[in-house]
């Protein structure tokens, strides 16, 4: 089969690779890119886990193709805090953070791309009122939390996020 | 205290079974059937076999003594005069497929994508059988059969009695007679499945990573398919994206990709997508009750009587499990003196039942607290009323049902103290005040109305768990159980057991989970059990280290054990703290490179330990709901949401709140939303995310929870298990407040089958209209 170059910046890192026409961005972050943190779910764009930030938007990875990303910006979960090595509470970013201080995560297979909707979502509303932030996640799925911890997590965030690092 | 796995988990840094891939490793897709009963006439593999970069197309015949059918997990209880039919599945399907999804080829290639590509070129020609659909006609004499064999679709009969119906029947002054029926939905765990296994044939060991619930079982399985010793097999669960039941089981897949990488001496992975889940993966619910209640005029309950089928799909390898979960929840936590419950259990041409949260324990509830409902209403009484009047006391425990439960013990409630539960959540949800709201909301034309129900769970079975506990010479303190763990926050729960016994930071202790090369003594994660059983084990191992602590420390510090405390990872004198040493320290000490270990003592500074309880502990409930429905659409919204529950001494009150809200988020999904439908065929027409419905952030309310402790003296923690609780009563309380709400314009509404959903409750509501489902 054909193949073709993708180069593009992810998580602040260029990279290139060369890759199959049809493979989708999710596989490509999961396995040429080497980050594992974007979760499959559903493969048809509906439980939300393969989330990932395009140029700052969130998008479905599971519904792109890796060819789709040329020459475009990429954050997944790995680029959110910008941490290396073995993770410590005190270098998560602040939704992470607030993630951990409410208990919105219980086996945190939807987590990540939870994350990146919700970093979306706070640059553009900062101080989002509860039924807000219910609408705003509302495209993901999550089996284990019931929500509630979530939607107290994305409040704890903007309030990490307005008292500033 | 805050969870430890957390970080991991946020970061994306934890390894979940997709996240490992060895090198070299070769990638499975299975050719499965279209079909829910059919006989294969026939198969050609071969343009799939020349495809380039398959390695393997393998068939039934392939697997020669392998292809058998699957072992019966769960051995059901020894009830008398009780009949079960063991029926399950080959690995690959051989001349006929019995469910939608079955497998039939598995393909190995040098990637996942090429694999599909070659299972598109395996011609499978089914001829398609008469199947069974409808669980209410799967026993009738001219149904189609699902195992030839068998003679009928009688997969099991069991009868249980406690008193004699038949006189309280005859002396009571109301008897509710109702029909109910509970239907199908899947577990959606958000991670499917996957298997990946390394065969190292220089070694003759077996490496297998695994989404499973229970891998000490798993490795135990596939040492004895595959003809190797059970200590040349680890099985290895990661970090797992939901449990919920169905990846407790033993799978053909769990069979099948080992099998493969030792045939072919390399890794192979194979990982489920969504769409092989909705029929690949067990599933649950599917009964029909004919059911009573007898009654005395002041609402005591004087008997209850209940017959139903169960559902159990294609194949019944969990054994009785989830029925017999029905038949003993349904007591609930009432005082009942007269008990007849009867079930048959039916093959059908549908995917496998086997537990999902609540484990049949739903079915039970949703029919004593509906037939309570109905009971009230025609003695004029109020459900809290009814229900006060009918709780165990707490003078009464133990109380013994005198029917068998699952774990083959007598169903016997260890402790409870139910009337503070019912109070505190009608007090918590404005009952009292009730009649007001809803005659306030009816003047601006809402209808809103209340739900309140009780449910009890049986927790913490059996048989045993164990645990072993370590402090290395650097300070380190390392716990390993053989429970899998799947978001429970088992790491951060065992940890505090652990910590509190000898003094250290949980934050510090290293939990290990689901490996069997760290452990391999135990059963699993299942019946809410994890942190009653393991729980106990550890405990019991911490305090044996406790113990090896004290005597090196008074040994080394020249004190009595008795005037030492255990404290921030140190051992010190009581009233003289800088007298002190370290756990790390006493750890070198107590394994000397020079000198004698002590006569009668152990090296180091570890124990292992067992808990093994002799029956399960018995949580209990309380779910209190408003719900405004929509009264044109018959859209439900839920305004609030109580839950007040014991689940004995909480040992992390976050994690156990966590708990409730996951559990009555699958509970409202269950109640109203989640349905797989079948049609006339068998054959699931919603298979997907988009049709299927699973409950999102706008359909679950905030919950508000209260905990009550009543522990349990079954177990030195006092706790009980709590990981179905949310789950178990939510259809039931849903159902009460849906009628409350619609008392003045649906009078006489009768909710008797779950999931409801908006187009169902319009359909009851204007039958004229046509029942078109949503």
């Amino acid at each position: 089969m054909n193949e073709i170059r993708v180069a593009a910046r992810i998580n602040g890192e260029d990279i290139s690779r060369t890759v199959e026409p049809r493979m989708l961005l999710s596989d490509f972050l999961r396995g040429p890119a080497g980050l594992t943190g974007t979760h499959v779910g559903c493969e048809h764009g509906v439980c939300g886990a393969c989330t990932v930030l395009l140029d700052g938007e969130p998008v479905r990875s599971c519904l792109m193709l890796a060819a789709q990303i040329d020459g475009c910006a990429v954050t997944t979960v790995e680029g959110l805090a910008g941490v290396a090595g073995e993770p410590d509470v005190g270098a998560l970013h602040p939704i992470q953070r607030a993630f951990h201080e409410t208990h919105a995560l219980q086996c945190g297979f939807c987590t990540p791309g939870i994350l990146l909707s919700v970093a979306a979502f706070l640059e553009e509303t900062p101080r989002p009122t509860r039924d807000e932030v219910r609408e705003a996640i509302s495209g993901h799925l999550c089996r284990c939390t019931g929500y509630h911890n979530i939607v107290e997590g994305v409040v704890r965030a903007a309030e990490l996020l307005a008292e500033g690092p | 205290m805050l969870r430890v796995e957390d970080a991991r988990l946020l970061t994306g840094r934890a390894p979940f079974i997709d996240d490992i891939e060895p090198a070299g490793t070769l990638h499975v897709a299975f050719v499965r059937s279209d079909m829910p009963h059919a006989k294969i006439r026939s198969l050609d593999i071969s343009r799939a076999a020349d495809h380039a970069g398959v390695s393997a197309v393998v068939t039934a015949e392939d697997l020669g003594d392998l292809c058998r059918p699957g072992p019966v997990l769960v051995p059901p209880p020894p009830i008398d005069g009780a009949i079960f039919n063991a029926r399950t599945a080959l690995p690959l399907a051989r001349e006929v497929v019995r469910h939608q999804g079955e497998a039939v080829v598995a393909i190995v290639a040098e990637s996942r994508y090429v694999a599909e590509d070659a299972a598109a070129l395996v011609d499978l020609d089914l001829e398609p059988l008469d199947a069974v659909a409808d669980l209410d006609r799967a026993l009738d004499a001219d149904a189609p059969l699902v195992h030839e064999d068998l003679g009928s679709n009688l997969a099991a009969h069991v009868r249980q009695t406690k008193g004699d119906y038949a006189a309280a029947r005859a002396h009571a002054d109301v008897v509710i007679g109702r029909t109910f029926r509970y239907d199908r939905g899947v577990s959606a765990a958000i991670e499917n499945r996957g298997v990946i296994a390394d065969w190292d044939g220089r070694d003759g060991r077996l490496t297998v990573w695994d989404t499973t619930q229970a891998p000490i079982p798993v490795r135990n399985a596939l040492a004895a398919l595959l003809g190797l010793p059970e200590s040349c097999v680890r099985v290895v669960a990661p970090f797992i994206g939901g449990g919920f039941g169905p990846k407790i089981m033993f799978y053909a897949e769990e069979l099948i990709i080992p099998w493969l990488s030792m045939r072919l001496g390399r890794p192979v992975k194979w990982i489920e997508d969504r769409y092989e889940n909705f029929f690949a993966t067990t599933q649950e619910r599917g009964q029909t009750h004919e059911s009573e209640l007898a009654l005395d005029a002041e609402g005591r309950i004087l008997g209850v009587r209940d017959v139903f089928l169960h559902d159990t799909g294609a194949y019944d390898p969990y054994g009785l499990t989830v029925p017999i979960n029905s038949q003993c929840t349904l007591l609930g936590p009432y005082r009942v003196p007269a008990y007849e419950s009867e079930f048959r259990v039916a093959f059908t041409n549908k995917p496998v039942v086997t537990p999902v949260r609540g484990a049949g324990r739903q079915h039970g509830v949703f029919v004593m607290e509906r037939l309570l409902d109905f009971g009230a209403r025609e003695l004029g009484l109020d459900p809290v009323e009814i229900r006060a009047r009918n709780l165990l006391g707490p003078d009464e425990f133990p109380h013994d049902h005198e029917i068998l439960y699952q774990d083959s013990a007598p169903l016997t409630y260890d402790s409870g103290n139910y009337r503070p539960s019912l109070e505190e959540a009608a007090r918590r949800i404005g009952f009292a005040g009730f009649d007001g709201e809803r005659a306030a909301a009816a003047a601006e034309g809402r209808c809103i109305g209340l739900g309140i129900v009780n449910y009890v769970e049986g927790t913490g079975i059996g048989p045993y768990e164990g645990a072993r506990v370590t402090v290395e010479p650097g300070g380190t303190v390392s716990v390993v159980t053989g429970v899998g763990t799947q978001g429970q926050g088992h790491f951060t729960t065992f940890a505090q057991v652990v910590g509190a016994q000898i003094g250290v930071d949980p934050g510090k202790i290293r939990v290990v989970t689901g490996d069997t090369s760290e452990f391999h003594w135990g059963t699993g994660t299942f019946a809410s059990r994890g942190a009653v059983v393991a729980g106990s084990a550890l405990h019991a191992a911490a305090l044996s280290v406790r113990e090896k602590i004290l005597q090196h420390a008074s040994r080394a510090l020249e004190v009595d054990p008795e005037d030492l405390v255990l404290e921030d990872g140190e051992a010190r004198v009581r009233g003289a703290p800088d007298v002190r040493i370290g756990l790390g320290e006493l750890a070198s000490r107590a394994n000397p490179l020079r000198g004698a270990v002590q006569p009668g003592t152990e090296p180091g500074l570890e124990a292992a330990a067992y808990f093994g309880p002799a029956r399960g502990t018995t949580a209990n409930g309380v779910h209190a709901l408003v719900v405004e429905v929509d009264d044109e659409t018959s859209d439900v919204t839920i305004l609030r949401y109580v839950v007040v529950h014991d689940c004995g001494t909480v040992i992390n009150p976050m994690i156990v709140e966590g708990q409730i809200h996951g559990g009555v988020a699958l509970g409202i999904g269950n109640a109203f939303y989640e349905e797989l439908l079948f049609d006339e065929f068998a054959g699931a027409g919603n298979a997907s995310f988009m049709d299927y419905l699973l409950p999102t952030a706008t359909d679950v309310p905030a919950i508000e929870t209260a905990h009550l402790e009543t522990p349990s003296p079954l177990n030195p923690l006092g706790t009980k298990g709590v990981g179905e609780a949310g789950a178990i009563p939510v259809a039931a309380a849903f159902a009460q407040a849906v009628e409350d709400a619609l008392r003045e314009n649906a009078p006489g509404l009768e909710i008797v089958d779950i999931p409801l959903s908006p187009g169902k409750l319009f359909a009851l509501r204007n039958p004229a209209d046509g029942g078109e489902d949503s």
